[in-house]
């Protein structure tokens, strides 16, 4: 049994139809990049398969499980994400935030035990992040602060972990760096990812496979160089480009022509 | 001279104790007994402020004497203290701290730090109940009052929400447009009350509107009592997800929270202890305000020490104001929100600039 199946899925905002007919599995330890141009439909998918958007047609399986049928607290020990950015609206610390990760799995009455600070403290060294525990989110640079929010999602101890755009607002170095802690914990402990991006070539770089939205639907699905040929993306994001190899790797490279 | 110096400690009691706190409790992780040990400090500091409250006011108390006749309910120094102003300090707390967690809940489920108790429209509704009593005479019916000031609440908390709907996207600002414009259309109605009320119903009016710890009877004080105590444990119940809302609504689902019924919950609650706080004392400003963020400040911002020690400080800094209200200027009483805002306003800027606009502890 795959560890997601999203079963022929159609979900609209109102009378417009945002995805249709979306259909793929991921198998436990996958790194699945998906891609496609502004109001594609990407984000719309993650939030289906994350459960916050209840499709009209088809249903997301976890494990065989369908997620609108569980509870939050059930999801969130299951599914973790990785947002794009994260407002606080008062301070706290990046240990507090950190320990939010473990709030899935205590019951209403229980405060963070040791165990759970021993989870939160391991998820911190993983990310880098246990230098800074003390410090207040706010006083965070961007890639600090993405890093305590995989450590957040570690803490989580996902089996899935979501990635919505994660490098939005980072420059190239904290890019590679966010992709390359992500790619490790994908390869050295099995953990699956489903990676939104607009970066074609993070997302050809580190993903094992690619799903390419064009309006809703699955443009082009399956291994990196199936997926990013001239023609796909021509066709998906009506630009012209020219894709080639890249010399180090060896995994395809789009450069606009 | 000694009014000075219960005075001096009042103020200084609270302040010392909170002052050491702060170096103290610097950026821990919260634990139930980090939870508790807060509690019990500030538990400490409410029951010495109590006690310098209790032997506070125009009437001079021989503590000696008092402690002295055991029992002997007769003399008119047992009766001050123990009908007169124990009660009242009792009715004090309660609203402190029934205000200061209702605007911790409410600053947190609006993720606003400008939000506190009244910022739904409750303190509107209630003071149009309350003014439509008085104007009418009906204030001395036992429950004439509180009970149309509550009927008013609970009419602006239906009439806000049913406003707000059941648009799911930016909830939170669409509460708090109709939160302000039905307190503007309260305001305008009360201005309006107001202007057609005789002169001696006026004064009536006015204290209402400033806040008054002189109207409960013991049984409301109870009731009042009954409700914080109800809504505080349901509240609590959900302090860590208040936490989780905190950093947005999205992040809080896919950290496992029901969003949607413990938003519904906590606004419930909230609203609930508010309406019944307001009906039993007028409309006291900032210290919903206030409180939270002193505490948040010292404590940090975890709801779950937030919540317990905003309570209790509540209480402790409404029992002081309420001290100070009846006793600065004699025999004559001010109205307790006057006091609130004197005070509360300079300490909070003192605050926010000795901690960086507010974002870190010190």
């Amino acid at each position: 049994m795959p560890l997601l199946r999203v079963d022929n899925v159609s979900f609209r905002y109102g009378e417009q139809w945002v995805l249709r007919g979306i259909d793929f599995a991921v198998e436990k330890g996958d790194f699945l990049g998906i891609i496609g141009p502004n109001g594609s439909g990407k984000t719309t998918l993650l939030r289906v398969i994350d459960g916050i958007l209840a499709p009209q047609e088809g249903s997301v399986l976890l494990e065989g499980a369908e997620i609108g049928k569980l509870r939050r607290e059930a999801l969130a020990r299951s599914v973790a994400v990785v947002p794009q950015y994260s407002a606080l609206a008062f301070p706290f610390s990046v240990e507090e935030v950190v320990l939010m990760g473990r709030a899935p799995h205590l019951g209403r009455w229980r405060f963070e035990g040791d165990e759970d600070h021993r989870i939160a403290r391991k998820a911190m060294e993983m990310t880098d992040t246990l230098g800074l525990a003390a410090r207040d989110m706010e006083s965070l640079s961007g890639g600090e602060r993405q890093r305590v929010l995989i450590a957040r999602a570690l803490a989580q101890e996902p089996r899935l972990m979501l990635l919505d755009e994660p490098t939005a607002f980072l420059d190239i170095r904290h890019q590679v760096d966010f992709f390359d802690r992500i790619r490790s914990l994908n390869r050295d402990r099995g953990l699956t990812v489903i990676a939104v991006t607009h970066d074609i070539n993070l997302a050809a770089h580190y993903c094992d496979r690619i799903i390419l939205l064009k309006d809703g639907r699955i443009g082009a699905a399956g291994p990196v160089e199936a997926v990013i040929t001239e023609e796909n993306i021509r066709k998906a994001y009506e630009t012209r480009v020219m894709v080639d190899r890249h010399p180090g790797t060896g995994s395809p490279r789009i450069t606009l022509t | 001279m000694t009014r000075f110096f219960l005075f001096t400690f009042l103020l200084a009691v609270p302040a010392i104790v909170l002052s050491v706190a702060a170096k103290i409790e610097t950026g821990k992780a919260v634990t139930p007994l980090r939870v508790s040990r807060v509690c019990a400090l500030l538990f400490g500091v409410f029951l010495a402020v109590a006690a310098i409250a209790a032997i506070t006011g125009p009437h001079r108390i021989d503590l000696l004497s008092l402690l002295r006749q055991d029992g002997a309910a007769a003399s008119p120094e047992h009766t001050i203290v123990f009908s007169v102003r124990i009660p009242r300090i009792i009715l004090a707390a309660i609203v402190g701290a029934t205000l200061s967690t209702a605007g911790a809940v409410f600053q947190g489920l609006l993720r606003n730090p400008l939000a506190d108790p009244y910022i739904l429209g409750i303190s509107g509704g209630a003071a149009v109940g309350a003014v439509l009593g008085i104007i009418a005479g009906l204030d001395f019916l036992p429950f004439g009052i509180p009970v149309l000031a509550f009927l008013g609440s609970l009419v602006t908390i239906v009439l806000v929400f049913g406003v707000a709907g059941k648009r799911r996207e930016s909830q939170s600002g669409t509460l708090l447009l109709s939160g302000v414009i039905v307190n503007a259309f309260c305001t305008a109605a009360i201005m309006f009350l107001i202007s057609t009320a005789s002169g001696t119903r006026l004064h009536g009016i006015m204290f209402w509107l400033m806040g008054d710890l002189g109207l409960a009877d013991t049984s409301q004080t109870l009731l009042g009592g009954v409700a914080l105590l109800a809504g505080f444990i349901v509240i609590y119940l959900h302090a860590r997800d208040l936490n989780l809302l905190v950093i947005g609504e999205e992040q809080a689902l896919q950290l496992g929270v029901d969003v949607e019924k413990t938003r519904r919950v906590l606004f419930f609650a909230a609203s609930f202890i508010t309406a019944a706080a307001v009906s039993l004392s007028g409309l006291i400003g900032f210290v919903g305000l206030l409180v939270p963020h002193i505490i948040r400040m010292i404590f940090g911002s975890d709801f779950r020490l937030l919540l317990p020690a905003s309570f209790l400080f509540g209480a402790t800094f409404l029992v002081a104001a309420d001290t100070l209200a009846r006793t600065a200027l004699g025999p004559s009483e001010l109205p307790v929100g006057v006091i609130t805002a004197l005070f509360g306003a300079p300490f909070f800027i003192y605050l926010l600039k000795k901690t960086e606009a507010g974002r870190c502890r010190f």
